[in-house]
């Protein structure tokens, strides 16, 4: 599928844009609707898992918000993703107390094994990496974040090791 | 039942009758029969237990009694004062002030839950005083423990101006970092005309290897939205913001049930406790940007656009969210107001340093045994912090350097570990106190290396908005990165130092103003690891790769699994011989290093 068919397909998904829209016009009730911009755009990428441009179009709409200036905070914010992330989120913490315990050689361990930089997507779409600042699991140092799911005390091999169960899982 | 009852019920008392001669001859028998005979018309009497014990030694005061849980200690106490106690104090928590010789101050009662281990013993906890004890969900609980009661008094007792006054006399100092006297934030907004007003809870607690602000909201919440709503009385704001990071989803999730149950309780909205006042208290997202902890950045976040920070004056105090003047106060500084509301600005003043008062919380990690969160009096030397509370560092390794105030503050070296904490003394020493990261470093990291990993932390957050910033943080990292590759320049520590020195004079925020303290502490206290790196080619602590060579000791069985893994053929041997390393050939990437089982592979 090419990037505009998705967009198309992302654009006529009425479940979701119904939803969103229903959102937004909650937030154009308050006394200041454009502070909720942000508020927006996590509604918006909670349903999507990334902003695609045909959403960021109808969020403007919407809010009478040109979407430059939308896409001016989506790209300001690193929180917002601007891609699709892949099935499997990889957070890897980059905190102060994990970089004194060796996330550097957890770092090189995933590029090495996934192929990928910071931000990048594995072809098969099974893992995206993304850096977090502190995790706030500092005892667990060095940690790595799957999805929701805290993986700690990591050396390379272990990381190896998990990478491994992803990847069992998604064969089944 | 009511809730009260229901908790009196559920917890065992501890009735201390003082016998010595001195009480007994002011009447202290007397009240033991006085004291049953009240315990049984509550129904408390299987709950209770009278006890006698020796002379306490306050007997000008006698006769004495001590009742726990509450660890208060009555004077003075007559017949006729039993009912009162047995009433406010055990049914209804409320110790008789009156009596009580020794106040219940509310950080005590950490202690009584969680005695007194040595990972607690030097600790003080008054912003965290409730975490770990309860239910971070349940507004009972909070209830319980004299929650909202400081929020009751200022709206029955107090005007707003006497509550500034009592905010701006305790010294409470803004525990975001930089330390501005928080009674005075308040008075400025306070004498502002224009309305509707706003407070506002920066939780946008970005410092990598930081999580004070999360460990709080997620295990008091209630105390915020309490402090919250004293600020709001005190300005006259109606209004206030909890900025919070979307990363911290248990944070979100439990201060948000927290501002929904003190709603139902009357505790928020219209005509709080049947005042005139009216408080609400709604939560805004952050999105991961490290500049929206700088206030007129988490503005103009709030309103919606790009976190970017604008110079000051007009300051939030008089110009702050949509135009109008906002009190913005860090989680722990909210956390502290109940408290001195409750105790007093008197008695906080007792805590802490002649400029510093009160406590610090401090998320403690890195190379020490204890890591976790602990909140410790100011004035505390930061070898009590590391070596008492922290446990020393772990493995047997030599301590290098303890960094605080994150990417905004130093590293301080050995000579420095009796320095007290408060604001001032560690700016002296080339540090900030921050927001309260502190990590301790060992031996086996490179000073080099550490600035260069916060100087790309501060470079990749820089929101590029004046140029000394965006671009002299580059131009700081392109030199740090080259030193650590081994292509350092000679020229290249003070090309840093002035590079660092324009940058913190000529930025426009307190991101830019401070990101290249990291370099600096570490070029003023461990210059000769820079120069090593520069000169000798050299990194001590064997981090910078390139700057590193592997060799195979005699150690060496001659396995062959190092020769296996090595991805450009640098190791040759035969089996069960030494091994070698092809200099030449070796690309550093340490494969063989990690895959050794004999420890016969060693940086040198």
């Amino acid at each position: 599928m090419t990037t505009t068919q998705a967009n198309d397909a992302i654009a006529t998904d009425d479940q979701k844009l119904a939803q969103l829209k229903e959102f937004i016009a909650q937030t154009q009730k308050d006394e200041h609707p454009d502070s909720f911009l942000i508020a927006v755009l996590h509604k918006a990428q909670e349903l999507y898992s990334y902003l695609p441009v045909p959403v960021m179009d109808e969020i403007a709409q919407e809010m009478a918000i040109p979407t430059a200036h939308i896409w001016g905070v989506a790209t300001f914010y690193h929180y917002f993703n601007l891609t699709p992330p892949g099935q499997h989120v990889i957070s890897i913490c980059l905190g102060t107390a994990c970089y004194v315990r060796g996330a550097a050689q957890i770092l090189q361990t995933l590029r090495d094994e996934l192929k990928i930089d910071m931000g990048q997507v594995t072809p098969d779409g099974l893992f995206s990496l993304q850096p977090a600042r502190c995790l706030g699991a500092c005892g667990l140092a060095p940690v790595v974040m799957i999805d929701d799911k805290i993986h700690g005390e990591l050396t390379p091999k272990k990381m190896i090791q998990i990478l491994n169960q992803y990847r069992k899982q998604a064969k089944k | 039942m009511t809730k009260e009852r229901e908790l009196a019920v559920a917890t065992t008392y501890r009735i201390i009758v003082c016998d010595g001669t001195t009480c007994i001859n002011r009447g202290s028998r007397n009240l033991i029969s006085r004291l049953r005979e009240q315990l049984e018309r509550h129904g408390l009497a299987d709950r209770s237990t009278i006890s006698l014990s020796g002379c306490l030694g306050m007997c000008d005061k006698g006769p004495i009694l001590v009742v726990n849980p509450g660890y208060t200690i009555y004077g003075n106490v007559t017949e006729a004062d039993i009912p009162e106690i047995v009433e406010e104090h055990l049914l209804h928590n409320r110790p008789v002030a009156r009596l009580a010789i020794q106040e219940d101050h509310l950080y005590n009662r950490f202690f009584r839950v969680f005695g007194d281990a040595k990972f607690f013993g030097k600790q003080m906890r008054i912003t965290l005083r409730n975490c770990g004890i309860i239910d971070p969900e349940n507004i009972d609980n909070y209830l319980s423990l004299r929650g909202y009661e400081a929020l009751a008094r200022v709206l029955t007792d107090m005007t707003p101006e006497s509550v500034v006054a009592e905010v701006e006399a305790s010294g409470l100092r803004g525990r975001g970092g930089a330390g501005f006297p928080t009674g005075m934030k308040w008075k400025f907004t306070a004498a502002q005309k224009a309305t509707p007003k706003y407070v506002i809870c920066n939780a946008d607690e970005g410092d990598p290897g930081a999580f004070m602000d999360r460990s709080a909201i997620e295990g008091d919440p209630h105390t915020v939205v309490e402090g919250m709503a004293i600020g709001g009385y005190a300005v006259g704001a109606s209004k206030g913001i909890v900025y919070i990071r979307a990363e911290y989803p248990l944070a979100i999730k439990r201060i948000t049930k927290a501002i929904e149950d003190a709603r139902a309780h009357g505790l928020l909205g219209e005509n709080i406790l049947g005042s005139s006042f009216s408080f609400d208290i709604e939560i805004r997202l952050g999105a991961g940007a490290f500049v929206c902890g700088e206030e007129t950045a988490l503005i103009h976040s709030i309103e919606g656009t790009r976190g970017m920070p604008r110079p000051r004056p007009p300051y939030p105090s008089v110009q702050g969210l949509f135009g109008l003047p906002t009190v913005i106060n860090n989680v722990e500084t909210w956390a502290n107001i109940p408290v001195i509301i409750l105790d007093g600005a008197k008695w906080f003043q007792t805590v802490g340093t002649e400029t510093s008062k009160g406590t610090k919380v401090f998320a403690l990690a890195g190379k020490v045994v204890n890591t976790g969160l602990i909140e410790v009096p100011m004035g505390t030397s930061l070898r009590e912090i590391i070596y008492d509370v922290g446990g020393g560092i772990p493995g047997g390794k030599k301590f290098k350097a303890v960094q605080t105030g994150g990417p905004s503050g130093g590293c301080l070296p050995e000579q420095y570990l009796d320095t007290p904490i408060d604001y001032e003394s560690l700016a002296k020493a080339g540090s900030i106190m921050g927001s309260g990261g502190m990590i301790v470093i060992d031996e086996d990291s490179c000073m080099v290396d550490i600035a260069k990993f916060f100087l790309e932390f501060t470079q990749n957050e820089s929101c590029g908005k004046c140029t000394p910033c965006r671009e002299g943080t580059k131009r700081m990292l392109e030199i740090l990165t080259r030193i650590t590759e081994g292509k350092g320049r000679a020229g290249d520590i003070e090309k840093l130092e002035r590079l660092g020195n324009m940058i913190k004079k000529a930025s426009l925020c307190g991101l830019g103003q401070s990101a290249p303290n990291p370099v600096l502490s570490t070029i003023k206290n461990f210059r000769e690891e820079y120069e090593e790196h520069i000169h000798q080619g050299r990194c001590r602590a064997r981090v910078c790769t390139n700057l590193v060579t592997y060799q195979i000791t005699e150690k060496c069985v001659g396995c062959g699994a190092c020769r296996k893994v090595c991805p450009v053929v640098a190791i040759s041997g035969t089996a069960k011989k030494q091994h070698v390393i092809d200099q030449d050939k070796c690309v550093k990437c340490g494969m063989c290093f990690n895959t050794c089982k004999f420890d016969a592979i060693v940086k040198v």
